[in-house]
């Protein structure tokens, strides 16, 4: 048995995939946000990731 | 559901993403992420904008993780409970074994990131609020005690503690206050609930205070509960996170869900039953917007402090 292409079990999967890689594509966005925020602070020069240790 | 077949049919549905975001309780995500989101902003100590605002989402994941293990494991009891029935492990959209993967998963990467991103205390204050909340809570107390609600309440007082702590890296009198107002709020909250849920609680097994000890006793326990949390919301105003504000509203607020306790503890049920819960039903009402305002008080004192307006 074959599926069309709009039947509604491939929608209910595309709203999973797309929800999965928007997921993922937000989390690289944050982690690049958040290596952003402590480098531009400072957290990685060595004094303070000394005092961090 | 007793029919098989139909829950067989149920069961081969394929789930949308909408279904795996209902395990995490989104209801109370937003409950989490603006308690945590108060405590982080209280804190006497500036956070850089985008840490903050991972930090507050890693904590929400962290609840939305342990929201996903409790309905793991709570799936025979929501599968009864009319409350919880369109839950999606219970309406069959999602199989147990899906939502323990989605929880565990979660809670690991929500511990982890959050410790990267604020520090190692705030992570394990979260790995601890994601324990209490699953192994103590669910796993222990609902099916054990009448005081469940009461011991277990402390699962969603933690967030504003770990917002703090994300702030401040530990402790202080004040988040510990802000855990104490959640928590003493939770047993009248969910009490007055129990009251016009009438037998969800009693078919599902759970041993309530109301189906243990009988409901003459849990409106005596709804007074008690809300006298004491009345003395810690007033109380609070005069330190550090409180101010003209915060007393103000904590002054009307309590004014209210006092007299919202007396009225529920001087009725009985007939009364109840032939009004349909009315008193009940506002009294869990104005429970919703009592938390929010009070929350929302000790955020307009700590933004209004750099202006000279808030606190003290």
């Amino acid at each position: 048995m074959s599926f069309r292409d709009d039947h509604e079990l491939h929608g209910r999967r595309f709203g999973r995939n797309l929800g999965v890689a928007l997921v993922l594509l937000a989390f690289i966005a944050i982690v690049f946000g958040l290596t952003v925020a402590k480098v531009t602070r400072g957290d990685y020069e060595p004094e303070n990731a000394r005092i961090q240790d | 559901m007793s029919d098989a077949s139909i829950n067989t049919q149920v069961q081969t549905q394929e789930a949308g993403f909408g279904d795996y975001f209902a395990l995490l309780k989104p209801r109370v995500m937003s409950l989490v992420v603006f308690t945590a989101m108060v405590g982080l902003l209280a804190a006497p100590v500036d956070v850089h904008p985008m840490v903050a605002f991972a930090s507050i989402l890693f904590i929400a994941v962290g609840g939305g993780a342990s929201g996903a293990l409790n309905m793991w494991f709570d799936s025979d009891i929501d599968a009864v409970m009319k409350r919880t029935q369109g839950r999606p492990i219970p309406a069959g959209k999602v199989t147990r074994e899906e939502a323990f993967a989605i929880g565990i998963t979660l809670s690991v990467f929500s511990c982890v990131m959050l410790a990267l991103a604020a520090n190692i205390f705030a992570g394990l204050l979260l790995a601890f609020t994601i324990f209490f909340y699953v192994v103590i809570y669910t796993m222990w107390l609902k099916r054990w005690t009448p005081q469940n609600i009461v011991i277990g309440g402390a699962a969603g007082a933690f967030p504003p503690m770990i917002g703090w702590a994300v702030a401040t890296g530990g402790v202080s009198i004040e988040s510990i206050l802000m855990f104490t107002l959640t928590f003493m709020w939770t047993p009248p909250h969910f009490w007055a609930l129990c009251l016009f849920m009438k037998s969800d609680y009693k078919d599902a097994g759970v041993p309530m205070l109301h189906v243990t000890n009988g409901r003459r006793s849990t409106r005596n326990h709804i007074l008690v509960y809300t006298l004491l949390l009345a003395a810690v919301a007033i109380g609070m105003a005069f330190t550090g996170v409180g101010g003209p504000i915060y007393l103000t509203v904590a002054l009307v607020l309590n004014g209210l869900f006092v007299a919202g306790a007396i009225s529920i503890w001087r009725r009985d049920e007939e009364t109840s039953e032939a009004d349909g819960y009315k008193r009940e039903k506002s009294f869990f009402a104005l429970s919703l917007m009592y938390l929010f305002l009070h929350y929302g008080a000790i955020l307009a004192e700590a933004t209004l402090a750099p202006f000279g307006w808030g606190g003290w």
